[in-house]
């Protein structure tokens, strides 16, 4: 009976504990979870040709995500996805920065991803850079990728989630490839307000 | 007879949509081909499909083949710890009585060395082989780019 109930006091804690993790937003040195923005070091060009550094998207809430435009599946899906929220977001989405970082700089150039990213909203922005100035990006979102061989090509596999940090900087939550898409919006919301 | 055949084609939808036709192949009907457009040649193209297989036997699509690409294989887009990844699929199981679905986010057909960039509105043949049943070639539509399937409802069927 006393165990049991050491048992019950001590799952009301570790659920307090766990709540007060999530409404204080996690500590920012967790070695799993992405850097807050205002942490990150990385200098990439977006679609249009501008340098964007992690201090342009202070202010702003972001959605990102780390992709390339030769993936077949996973990639246009994602941008599918992203638009369909960003519409049915309306107007409140104008305020997001929302970044496709490519994974993939060798083939993506920013007129590529200009000429790819035309297809969907035009809200979304597409990132590049050196090979080493993505590693420095995905090193801050804990996100990782690998070039790999292909039948005389090449592909990457990649992280597929979709990142979102507050106006401030601060990490709020990842949207997995695999969740179910009622929940996406109810997060990107939460990173409006 | 003629008139028969006169009827059949008269009965078939104003504007049929490709991609909501059924094709039956033994126990397995086919429906939903479709794949998206892409930009250039130089990107591999994407290949989606329905299976049904309605007998009591076990089958399994082992392979494609199209004239619209030099290289079509089949891909499985697995998502482990958050990476994704697409191994190639030696053989997708078409178990008896189940229904198996090419579709974004899981199995489906890639298509690599494209011989054309694939438009909006266009459609190609492609062979699917099964174990079992063996081959049967329908046609695959294009649809735009920012499409998630055939909009077969609306289509009337």
């Amino acid at each position: 009976m006393i165990l049991g109930l050491g048992g019950v006091v001590g799952s009301v804690a570790f659920m307090l504990g766990l709540g007060a993790l999530r409404t204080r937003d996690v500590a920012p040195t967790h070695p799993l979870l992405p850097l807050p923005v205002t942490a990150m070091d990385w200098t990439l060009t977006n679609h249009r040709g501008a340098t964007v550094t992690p201090a342009d998207w202070i202010g702003r809430p972001v959605m990102a995500f780390f992709g390339f435009t030769f993936c077949p599946d996973v990639c246009p899906t994602t941008l599918i996805d992203i638009s369909d929220w960003l519409e049915a977001l309306g107007p409140d989405a104008d305020r997001l920065n929302v970044v496709l970082i490519s994974v993939d700089p060798e083939r993506d150039t920013p007129a590529v991803l200009a000429d790819y990213l035309s297809n969907f909203d035009p809200r979304i922005v597409g990132l590049t850079g050196s090979l080493s100035e993505v590693q420095k990006a995905a090193a801050g979102f804990r996100a990782m990728f690998e070039k790999l061989p292909q039948d005389g090509d090449y592909t990457m596999n990649h992280t597929a989630g979709v990142f979102l940090h507050h106006a401030d900087g601060r990490f709020a939550s990842i949207i997995d490839f695999h969740e179910d898409r009622r929940f996406a919006i109810p997060k990107i919301r939460r990173i409006l307000t | 007879m003629k008139a028969l055949i006169l009827f059949a084609v008269l009965a078939l939808p104003a504007a049929p949509v490709l991609a909501c036709e059924t094709f039956t192949l033994g126990d397995l009907t086919i429906e939903h081909a479709w794949s998206r457009a892409t930009i250039g040649a130089d990107r591999p193209g994407v290949f989606y499909v329905e299976i049904k297989n309605n007998g009591s036997a076990d089958d399994a699509l082992v392979g494609i083949s199209t004239s619209a690409a030099g290289m079509p294989m089949l891909h499985e887009t697995v998502v482990t710890d958050g990476i994704a990844s697409m191994p190639h699929a030696m053989s997708i199981p078409v178990p008896a009585g189940q229904n198996v679905q090419l579709a974004p986010g899981g199995y489906h057909g890639m298509l690599m060395g494209l011989t054309t960039a694939l438009k909006d509105g266009d459609s190609f043949p492609l062979t699917l082989t099964f174990q079992n049943a063996g081959d049967i070639t329908v046609p695959v539509e294009v649809l735009s780019m920012r499409a998630e399937g055939p909009d077969c409802e609306h289509a009337g069927q």
